[in-house]
């Protein structure tokens, strides 16, 4: 299907998303999207499928201005959305979250809708089994279930938002043949991504956006640079590797076993220097959160030892994980990391602790602003966190941060960050690691991963791999490793030692 | 105790789980779609007397089932507004509904304070009544009884097995997702709201027209049944059958209650009147320690094998509400 | 701002003026007669000297209760057991009080140790319903209300069994304490007690101050606002539940207290005469306020004092002071709504 875009305006509150942006895809096209978190793209896509209404500019389907109200009706027009967390219900069983939505009688038939989902799957040589439930999925194979769902809904335009997020190498191929195949067969593709490599890999044609406009365009074969200026509007430099000097032990961990929900992990032992930046990778629930949260006394170990600094901490609580300098921050900020309601100098006077009953308000509001010009975040002391931007939240987290730490763990520090500011984050904790503390953190970005970690710890199916220096590890044998390639080596190398 | 007098006893304990079946049902189909609904204690006094009073000043025992699926739907009406459209919690307006409610039904009641009227007759279904055993325990009851058997079997047949049950899941698991596949889950959630309230609504008249028939204001003893009906909700996990389940349990332990009286004279009546309530408390105990922390740390101690048995247990007891429950829903 | 808490109050206004319209409907839907039951609660409430010093009576367990609830509310905890912890408050008073009145020791320090043994047992109601919710993971609505009524059977018990009064026990309560065991009262006939009047003021105040100035109020606010991120920011979580619970218990357990040493003189079967549930109303009627919540309380035991005399007067049941307090909380919940819905903010 021919998809044309029209100067789509869309602004909200003082922020204009989408700033006139006019864009036509053909059909059997892979149109990529490319942009910074930010840039406008969501709220583009979200605007063809029908989450938002422009407020000024038209959509044209196959040459015929069309008016979408909702994402329902925008299945029923044939464009079909996948959303980087897939919009799919966790508890059911996959059969019920590929019936849900369908129109048709009051018994839904099924055994005939799990041939279809068989048959369908087949075709593109996914592995589902529809009796399964769909929370023991990995993200990746969620994704393939809600593909298949909407081409089993007749979609003809498929919208992917940032689709390889927290997918492993295996499956993202998987993914992108999927994705030629069905652009062979006459549909129109439309992959948002700010990732240039898998752009650059897969789109027959390229629109960057920035600051809400369309920035340019570009066909293969592709120059990096070009795109990146797009991106950007100037070059942008990452900061060098800088190797760390290992110091003092921080944490040791000694033959610890842990139960997950789901998962269990068995005999890991590592050690962890001071100056040290651990980079966790793996596919989502591969056991890599369960390690790091057990690092933080967050989940009891059912056996081996945790130690830190010398510290035999195995059983205690985060709050005493706490007291011997270590802290914990979460993937979720909003929901677990900070407290919604509360002022930025309430959160300063929340983690500092006591110093007598009552709260100087006078002297709370001066420490906040120090903090706040300190960390550069965008804020008043009064202001409460809720209004503050996803990047300032966690440059918020960081600025609670203890002044002697000596452990930092971390879920995911960067994620929908733009640029600078994971550039920021990483200098301040690269900071941190300077002044003696060591650093865990979990990413699903590969980039991030060998880019900032001295080391590297693989998860998968709850195993862990040895500690692998990040230089001279390349972002494919990275990829291999969590989708399950390659662990042969390690036994050897075991087996030898 | 002869046989007969058990059979008689148990039929009876049927019947009075009537009543807490249709509460516990209603709130069922209202929580799947994610909104509780907390005003059942006093939405059950307001029905039972509105039922009563409907079939007092019109003789019809039907309009007095009705007067109380009207006054349940209005009760959950007000409640859906309040928390879906204006986006209040839903505990805060179910509590002030739960106390308003009780008090509008002593007020309005209070002329119809033990007034006789009619009650529902038992109905024998000719031949199955005469089934030795069986025809006494499930072939001699009222209308009521019969259709709470029915709505059992029916409302667990609507949420797992058609299309609009699905859907009902699903804008209690995930009302985002929902939205996506065509759902207008605020509607919906309206619509299930009011007919949960419905249905929970007849549980007054059950009791006003059957169960405990009349309307004694204050000392009509039934305050309190509504937060039990509540918690045979949670105790059901949200599925008709194991609700069912809950509300046997605790009709038969206060009959039990009954029976055995005259026989452990030791205990005051006051402590087997009010037996319901701590054993609500350990019902939810029992289904919910699972997730508590300590829990999970003292299993942490445990030996392999012995926790592997333990987590089990706890598990197949536990319950998991339905994910967006009390939560109101927006569309980004 | 001036615009904004000018529509907030035309908004209350309108409010309190539906509630009021609703109230009056349902008087006509019972052949009652609105205006004069409403000229009956206000004469009830302020028509002499006597009644408007039984509306102070009543504020006085009203507030207490209330400065609890701010507290568990605080916490983000609906402590629905309160109920059962005015009436522990009470049944410890009275076993204290019964333990000692034939000691010799002087009656003002048997008083003391009634009050504080009073407080002793509303915290540990409280703490057996914290428990519940902290280690069993029971929802405190739940465990609070089973609670409440195993308190209210325990209280009966009492006071038909063990504590009955000698030939015939009743449901006037136990034998009624030596005035020696009395607080003092404003005159030897009335049930005010000036003491108790401070006490409540003071309590109220101190929760205001707590709440709004100390390092324990602002990490109560965190636990309740966001249990998981006050955790990991380093808030001991389930003991601060733990001790808000024990605080309201203990202003609850202050309650009952009073309302043995002052007002009943003795234990009687519905001692917590409901002013725990109306505590809740009070606390969301004044919008989780300590500084509302003194004028909201009084207001509502004027409802309740005044209505006393409905069913000999106008031989209506007195149940409506309570449709009115329902009708006004839900008319200004529902206000709030339409006011978050205007001015485009979520509920907080």
């Amino acid at each position: 299907m021919n998809v044309e875009l029209r100067s789509i305006r869309k602004t909200f509150g003082t922020i204009q998303a989408n700033a006139g942006i006019s864009l036509s895809v053909p059909s059997s096209c892979i149109q990529g999207i490319l942009g910074e978190n930010g840039a406008g793209k969501s709220t583009l896509m979200k605007i063809l499928s029908g989450f938002f209404h422009p407020d000024e500019g038209e959509i044209l389907l196959e040459g015929e201005r069309t008016i979408i109200t909702s994402p329902a009706d925008a299945i029923r027009l044939g464009i079909g959305m996948l959303h980087q967390d897939p919009l799919d219900f966790p508890p059911f069983r996959i059969i019920d979250d590929f019936i849900l939505g369908r129109k048709g009688g009051l018994f839904p038939d099924r055994r005939r809708a799990g041939k279809e989902l068989k048959a369908l799957a087949a075709q593109f040589g996914f592995d589902l089994d529809p009796d399964a439930w769909v929370d023991t999925l990995t993200v990746g194979e969620r994704q393939q279930l809600e593909i298949l769902r909407l081409l089993w809904l007749g979609a003809q335009v498929l919208i992917l938002d940032e689709p390889t997020t927290g997918i492993s190498q295996p499956q993202k191929e998987k993914l992108f043949a999927t994705l030629k195949s069905l652009a062979g067969q006459g549909m129109t593709i439309i992959f948002v991504s700010h990732k240039l490599e898998d752009v650059e890999f897969l789109c027959d044609r390229v629109a960057v956006l920035r600051q809400g406009q369309l920035a340019g365009t570009a066909a293969p074969p592709y120059q990096t640079s070009a795109l990146v200026r797009m991106m950007f509007g100037k070059d942008v430099a990452l900061g060098a590797r800088t190797a760390a000097q290992p110091g003092r032990s921080i944490l040791s961990l000694e033959a610890v076993g842990i139960d997950g929900a789901r998962l269990q992990i068995r005999d890991v032992s590592f050690r962890v220097c001071a100056g040290e930046v651990i980079g966790l990778a793996g596919m989502e629930g591969s056991g890599q959160s369960l390690l790091l949260s057990s690092c933080a006394g967050l989940t009891r170990t059912v056996a081996g030892h945790v130690g830190i600094t010398d510290c035999d901490m195995t059983g205690h609580s985060y709050h005493a994980f706490m007291r011997k300098g270590v802290a914990y921050l979460p993937a979720a900020r909003l929901e677990q990391g900070l407290v919604p309601g509360l002022s930025l100098a309430e959160h300063f006077v929340l983690s500092e602790g006591r110093g007598g009953p009552f709260i100087d308000r006078r002297a709370a509001a001066a420490a906040a602003r120090e903090r706040i010009d300190t960390y550069n975040i965008k804020g008043a002391p009064s202001h409460p966190v809720e209004a503050l931007s996803g990047g300032n939240q966690q440059r918020m987290l960081l600025a609670l941060l203890k002044k002697e730490l000596s452990l930092i763990l971390l879920e995911h520090p960067t994620r929908g960050l733009d640029i600078e500011s994971t550039l920021y984050i990483w200098g301040k904790l690269k900071e941190r690691c300077a002044q003696g503390a060591a650093i865990l953190f979990i990413s699903a970005d590969l980039d991030e991963v060998l880019q900032y970690s001295d080391r590297v710890l693989v998860f998968f199916a709850g195993r862990m791999s040895p500690a692998l220096p990040a230089e001279g590890l390349s972002v494919e044998r990275l990829g291999e490793l969590i989708g399950g390639k390659g662990w042969g080596a390690f036994a050897r190398e075991t087996a030898r030692a | 105790m002869s046989l007969d007098v058990i059979l008689v006893g148990l039929a009876g304990v049927l019947t009075s789980a009537a009543p807490l079946l249709f509460g516990a049902i209603g709130e069922t189909i209202s929580e799947r779609a994610g909104v509780t609904n907390l005003s059942m204690n006093g939405k059950i006094l307001l029905c039972a007397m509105g039922g009563f009073a409907a079939t007092l000043a019109t003789g019809s025992i039907v309009l007095g089932f009705l007067a109380g699926a009207f006054i349940g739907g209005l009760v959950a009406l007000v409640l859906a507004f309040a928390s879906i459209t204006l986006r209040q919690s839903q505990v805060a307006v179910g509590f002030v509904l739960t106390l308003l409610c009780r008090d509008l039904s002593y007020f309005l009641g209070n002329p119809i304070m033990g007034a006789t009227g009619p009650r529902l007759s038992t109905l024998r279904i000719p031949l199955l009544a005469d089934i030795p055993g069986l025809g006494v325990l499930l072939f001699r009851q009222d209308i009521m009884t019969y259709l709470s058997f029915l709505l059992i079997v029916g409302v667990w047949i609507f949420i797992f097995r058609t299309r609009p049950g699905l859907l009902l899941r699903g804008i209690g698991e995930r009302p985002s997702a929902a939205y996506v596949r065509g759902a207008n889950v605020n509607r919906l959630r309206y619509l299930y709201t009011i007919v949960g309230g419905a249905i929970a609504g007849l549980a007054g008249p059950i009791y006003s027209l059957s169960v405990k028939a009349g309307w004694k204001g204050t000392i009509s003893g039934l305050d309190g049944m509504g937060w039990i009906v509540l918690a045979i909700t949670i105790f059901g996990g949200w599925n008709p059958f194991r609700a069912a389940f809950g509300a046997y349990l605790f009709s038969f332990l206060q009959w039990l209650g009954l029976v055995l009286q005259p026989a452990l004279p030791g205990i005051p009546s006051q402590v087997l009147q009010v037996a319901p309530f701590p054993l609500m408390i350990l019902t939810l105990l029992f289904v919910n320690i699972g997730n508590a922390e300590w829990v999970e740390r003292s299993l942490a101690r445990l030996p392999e094998r012995g926790r592997k048995r333990v987590v089990k247990i706890l598990r197949a007891l536990n319950v998991k509400p339905p994910s967006a429950l009390g939560t109101p829903f927006e569309k980004e | 701002m001036r615009e904004g808490s000018l529509s907030r109050a035309a908004l209350r206004a309108a409010a309190i003026v539906l509630a009021l319209l609703l109230a009056t409907l349902v008087m006509l839907a019972a052949h009652a007669p609105p205006l004069a039951a409403y000229a009956n609660i206000v004469l009830g409430a302020v028509g002499s000297w006597d009644v408007a010093a039984n509306v102070l009576v009543a504020w006085v367990p009203l507030l207490l209760a209330t400065a609890g609830l701010l507290i568990t509310f605080t916490a983000g905890l609906w402590n629905i057991g309160i109920e059962g912890q005015i009436t522990l408050g009470a049944v410890f008073t009275t076993w204290m009080l019964r333990g000692l009145q034939a000691s010799s020791v002087p009656p003002a320090l048997i008083l003391a140790c009634a009050v504080v043994a009073g407080m002793v047992g509303g915290a540990l109601w409280a703490m057996l319903a914290g428990a519940l919710k902290t280690f069993g993971g029971v929802n405190e609505i739940f465990g609070g209300l089973g609670l409440n009524f195993v308190a209210s059977a325990l209280n009966l018990w009492l006071i038909f069994g063990p504590w009955k009064r000698p030939g015939v026990a009743s449901m006037s309560g136990t034998v009624p304490f030596p005035p020696a065991l009395w607080m003092v009262t404003v005159t030897p006939q009335s049930r005010l007690s000036i003491s108790a009047l401070v006490i409540a003021l003071l309590g109220i105040g101190l929760v205001y101050g707590m709440l709004r100035g100390t390092h324990f109020g602002l990490r109560l606010k965190a636990v309740g606002r966001n249990e998981k991120a006050a955790y990991l920011l380093g808030v001991p979580t389930w003991q601060h539940m733990m001790f808000s619970f024990a605080l309201c218990g203990i202003f609850a357990g202050l309650a009952g207290a009073i309302q043995v040493t002052s007002v009943y003189h003795r234990l009687i079967p519905s001692i917590s005469s409901g002013y725990g549930y109306l505590g809740l109303m009070v606390a969301m009627l004044a919008n989780f306020n300590a500084a509302l919540a003194a004028p909201v309380a009084l207001f509502f035991a004027a409802l309740n004092v005044g209505s006393i005399q409905l069913p000999i007067v106008l031989r209506q049941d007195s149940s409506l002071a309570g449709v009115l307090q329902g009708t006004l909380v839900l008319f200004v919940l529902l206000a709030q709504g339409v006011r978050q819905k205007l001015t485009g903010k979520g509920a907080t």
